[in-house]
C-alpha cells in the first residue's frame, strides 16, 4: 500500500537525534501542562507555540503535537490521584478512577488510563494514516464552492449539535468571523473595520486571541476556586502494569466501542468532552451490572479515556486532509501551520510530504514514548502539584505574554491578549462557548475568500452552492444540521424517532 | 503497596469563603455583555456599510461578508438580551461572590501592572517584578524563595527565547545598559 511506504518515509524523517529530543521535550512539557491546574491542552500548545517559530515546520509540528499528547496523558493523572480533572475531557475518568485510588488501586487505575489512552490514539492514528490521504486526494477536486460548503457545514454543525444555548453559539461564531475580517481585505486590498488605527491594520492575530482566551482567562477562573487539594501518591510497578495488560483482552468490546465513538466525535466537531461522557455511559449501559460503575470499576476508566484520546487524535484528520480543525487544539495547530508558512488544505499531502508523514509517524512514536514516559514518571509529575499556585500563576502569565508578543513582535498584542483574557473569563462564566469563536477566527478569512471566489465565478448567484451533486449535498446537509434541533423535535413529535437512539 | 494514605496535601489558606455575598448576578452580566455586543455589531455594521456592503461588477464588495455577519451578531445579541431580561425576573444566579472577586483581582491587577511594566521596562524586568511580587505579596512565600524563583525563571526564559531560539522580546533600560 502506498500509505505504508509513505509512513516509513515519515519515520525516516523523524529518526534524527534532533527530532527525537524535541519529541521528548514536547512530551514532558505536555504532561507538565496537563497536570498543572489552570493550564490545559489548547493553552499549553498556544503558549509554547512561539518556541517553534524559528524551527523548520516538521520539527515544530512534532514538538507541538507531542505537547498535545503529553497534555492528554497528564489530564488523567490529576483526575485519578486528586479527583481534580486536569481537563474537561477527564471529568468522566474521575467517576471510577478516583474511587479506585481510594481503594489503594491508584497504580492500576493509572495504568488502565494510560493504556487505554494509547489504544484510543492508536486506533485514531491508523484511521488518519489510511483515510486522510484518500480524503485529501478527493478534496483536490474541490473548487471554492465546495470549500465554502465544507466550511459552512463545520459552522452549522457547531450551532446545530452543540450543547450550549443556540444563540450563544451564534454570537460566539459571528464574533469570531467578524474579528477575523479586521484589517486588510485579502481579495480587494481595502481596509476594513480598522477605524484608522495602525495597530488594527495587521488584523487580530488568532494565536494572540487564543492565548488570552484560554491562558489568561483560565488563570482568573482557577483563582476563583479553592486551590487546596489532597491526593494519593502512587508509583507504578511493572507487576501492576503487566497485570492490567493481561486482563486487557476481556475488555476489547469496551475499548473498540469507545474508540469508534471517539473517532466519530473527533472528526465531526463533537469533541473529546462529549466523547468521554458518551464512552462512559455506553460502557455502563452495556454492562451486566451497571450499578457497579462509579465505585471503582476498571472499565469506567477504560471507556472514557479511550474515547477522549481517540477523539483528540482524530480531530487532526480533517485538519490535515481539508484544513478544517476538529477541535480547539487542532485549530491552534492549524494557526501554527500558517505561521510556519504552510498552506493548510488538501495540497499539504502533495506539496509537503515530509511534513505530513513526519507528523503522522510522530503520532505513532509519540504515543509509544509517551506511554512509557508516563508509566515511569508518575510520582514526579504528581508532586508538581505541591508547587504553590502563587508561584505557578505569574509564570504562566509571563509565558502567555512572551507567546503573544513573539507572534508579530508587537506590544499591542500583549494588551490584546489581556483584553481577550477578560473576554474569555466573562464568556466562560455566562456560558458563551469559546470553541466556535476560535474556529471562526482561524477559518474566517478562508471561508470568506471561498465564498467570494465562488460568487465571482458564478456571476453572483447563490445557485452555485447547488450546482452539482457534491456541493449541493454538502450545502443541504449543512442547512439540515443548522436546524437539527427543530427537525429533531418535529420528528420526535411525529413519533418517527425512537427515544432510545438519543444517547449521552 | 500501601497507597491508601494521603500523601500529597496542599492547603489554600486564602481560599474564598463559600458564604461570601454576591457582587453581581449572571443575568446582569449577560445583559451588559449583550448590550456591548449589540453596540459592537452596530459599529462594525456601520463601518462595513460605509466600506461598501453591496454588489458591484466584480462581485461582492469588501464590506459585504462582514456586514451580514454584523447583522447576525446583532440579531444574536438582541435575542440574548431579551432572553436574559425575561430570565432576570426569576432566580438570580451569582456571577461572582465578593471573596472570589477579590481573588480574581489579586491576579488581574498584577497582570495589568505587568503589561504596563513590559511596555516601559522591557519584558524580563517586568517578569522578575511580577513573579517576585506575586509570590511574596499574594502567595505569602518567603522572600528569598520568591526572589530566587523570579531570577531563575526570568533567566531561563531569557536564555531560551532571546539566545537559544532567537525570539526577541521587548527590552528596557536595564538590558540597554548591558548592551542588548
Amino acid at each position: 500500500m502506498e500509505a505504508l511506504g509513505l509512513l516509513l518515509h515519515g519515520f525516516a524523517v523523524l529518526l534524527t537525534w534532533k527530532t527525537l529530543v524535541l519529541m521528548m521535550v514536547g512530551l514532558v512539557l505536555g504532561i507538565f501542562v496537563g497536570v498543572l491546574p489552570g493550564l490545559g491542552g489548547p493553552n499549553g500548545v498556544a503558549i509554547l507555540l512561539p518556541l517553534t517559530f524559528t524551527m523548520d515546520p516538521t520539527s515544530a509540528i512534532v514538538m507541538l503535537s507531542c505537547i498535545y499528547w503529553g497534555a492528554l496523558f497528564g489530564g488523567a493523572i490529576t483526575s485519578i490521584l486528586f479527583n481534580i480533572p486536569g481537563e474537561a475531557w477527564s471529568v468522566a475518568t474521575t467517576f471510577d478512577g478516583y474511587p479506585m485510588a481510594q481503594q489503594g488501586r491508584a497504580a492500576e487505575a493509572l495504568t488502565a488510563a494510560f493504556t487505554s489512552s494509547f489504544i484510543g490514539s492508536l486506533v485514531a492514528v491508523l484511521l488518519i494514516t489510511f483515510l486522510a490521504p484518500m480524503i485529501s486526494s478527493f478534496a483536490l477536486k474541490f473548487g471554492p464552492p465546495e470549500f465554502f460548503a465544507v466550511y459552512l457545514l463545520t459552522f452549522c454543525s457547531f450551532v446545530g449539535l452543540g450543547r450550549e444555548a443556540k444563540h450563544k453559539t451564534v454570537i460566539s461564531m459571528s464574533l469570531g468571523l467578524l474579528l477575523a475580517g479586521i484589517g486588510m481585505d485579502t481579495v480587494s486590498g481595502n481596509l476594513r473595520m480598522t477605524f484608522g488605527s495602525s495597530e488594527l491594520l495587521r488584523g487580530i492575530n488568532f494565536l494572540v486571541a487564543v492565548i488570552g482566551l484560554f491562558g489568561i482567562s483560565e488563570i482568573l477562573l482557577t483563582m476563583e476556586e479553592r486551590l487546596a487539594l489532597r491526593g494519593h501518591a502512587a508509583s507504578i510497578s511493572l507487576r501492576v502494569v503487566l497485570g492490567v495488560w493481561k486482563d486487557l483482552p476481556q475488555y476489547w468490546g469496551t475499548l473498540l466501542r469507545s474508540s469508534i465513538i471517539g473517532c466519530w466525535l473527533g472528526i465531526t466537531p463533537g469533541g473529546a468532552i462529549a466523547a468521554s461522557f458518551m464512552g462512559y455511559n455506553l460502557a455502563k449501559r452495556f454492562a451486566k451490572d451497571p450499578e457497579s460503575f462509579g465505585r471503582g470499576r476498571i472499565e469506567g476508566v477504560f471507556a472514557p479515556e479511550t474515547a477522549a484520546h481517540a477523539s483528540g487524535t482524530s480531530a487532526l484528520l480533517p485538519m490535515l486532509a481539508l484544513g478544517i480543525p476538529g477541535s480547539g487544539t487542532a485549530a491552534i495547530l492549524l494557526g501554527g501551520l500558517m505561521v510556519w508558512g504552510l498552506n493548510p488544505g488538501p495540497l499539504l499531502f502533495v506539496e509537503h510530504k515530509d511534513f505530513v508523514w513526519g507528523l503522522i509517524a510522530s503520532m505513532y512514536l509519540g504515543n509509544v514514548v509517551g506511554l512509557v514516559l508516563v508509566l515511569t514518571t508518575v510520582p514526579i509529575f504528581a508532586s508538581i502539584l505541591r508547587v504553590p499556585f502563587a508561584a505557578v500563576a505569574p509564570m504562566i502569565v509571563v509565558s502567555c505574554a512572551i507567546g503573544a508578543y513573539a507572534i508579530q513582535n508587537a506590544m499591542f498584542d500583549i494588551w490584546l491578549m489581556l483584553g481577550f483574557g477578560v473576554v474569555g473569563y466573562v464568556f466562560k462564566k455566562i456560558g458563551i462557548p469559546l470553541a466556535p469563536f476560535t474556529l471562526a477566527l482561524v477559518l474566517g478569512n478562508r471561508a470568506e475568500d471561498a465564498f467570494r471566489l465562488s460568487m465571482i465565478g458564478s456571476g453572483g448567484t447563490l445557485k452555485v452552492f447547488w450546482s452539482n451533486g457534491l456541493v449541493g449535498s454538502i450545502t443541504t446537509l449543512a442547512i439540515l444540521l443548522l436546524f437539527w434541533p427543530a427537525i429533531d423535535a418535529l420528528l420526535g413529535r411525529a413519533g418517527l424517532w425512537r427515544k432510545s437512539v438519543t444517547l449521552g | 503497596m500501601s497507597q491508601t494514605d494521603l500523601e500529597i496535601v496542599v492547603d489554600d489558606p486564602t481560599a474564598p469563603e463559600d458564604d461570601s455575598p454576591s457582587v453581581v448576578s449572571s443575568g446582569t452580566v449577560e445583559i451588559v455583555v449583550c448590550l456591548l455586543l449589540l453596540a459592537l455589531a452596530v459599529m462594525l455594521g456601520y463601518d462595513n456599510w460605509r466600506t461598501g456592503a453591496s454588489w458591484d461588477a466584480t462581485g461582492p464588495e469588501p464590506g459585504y461578508f462582514p456586514f451580514y455577519l454584523s447583522i447576525i451578531l446583532g440579531g444574536g445579541s438582541l435575542y440574548g438580551l431579551i432572553v436574559a431580561l425575561v430570565a432576570h425576573r426569576k432566580a438570580a444566579e451569582t456571577f461572582v461572590t465578593r471573596a472570589q472577586a477579590r481573588r480574581v483581582m489579586a491576579v488581574f491587577v498584577p497582570t495589568l501592572l505587568f503589561c504596563l511594566a513590559t511596555q516601559f521596562l522591557g519584558l524580563y524586568v517586568a517578569s522578575f517584578l511580577l513573579i517576585a511580587g506575586f509570590m511574596r505579596l499574594v502567595g505569602k512565600i518567603a522572600l528569598w524563595k520568591s526572589l530566587l524563583t523570579a531570577v531563575l525563571f526570568t533567566a531561563i526564559m531569557f536564555v531560551t527565547f532571546d539566545i537559544a531560539f532567537d525570539v526577541i522580546m521587548p527590552k528596557g533600560p536595564l538590558e540597554a545598559a548591558f548592551g542588548h
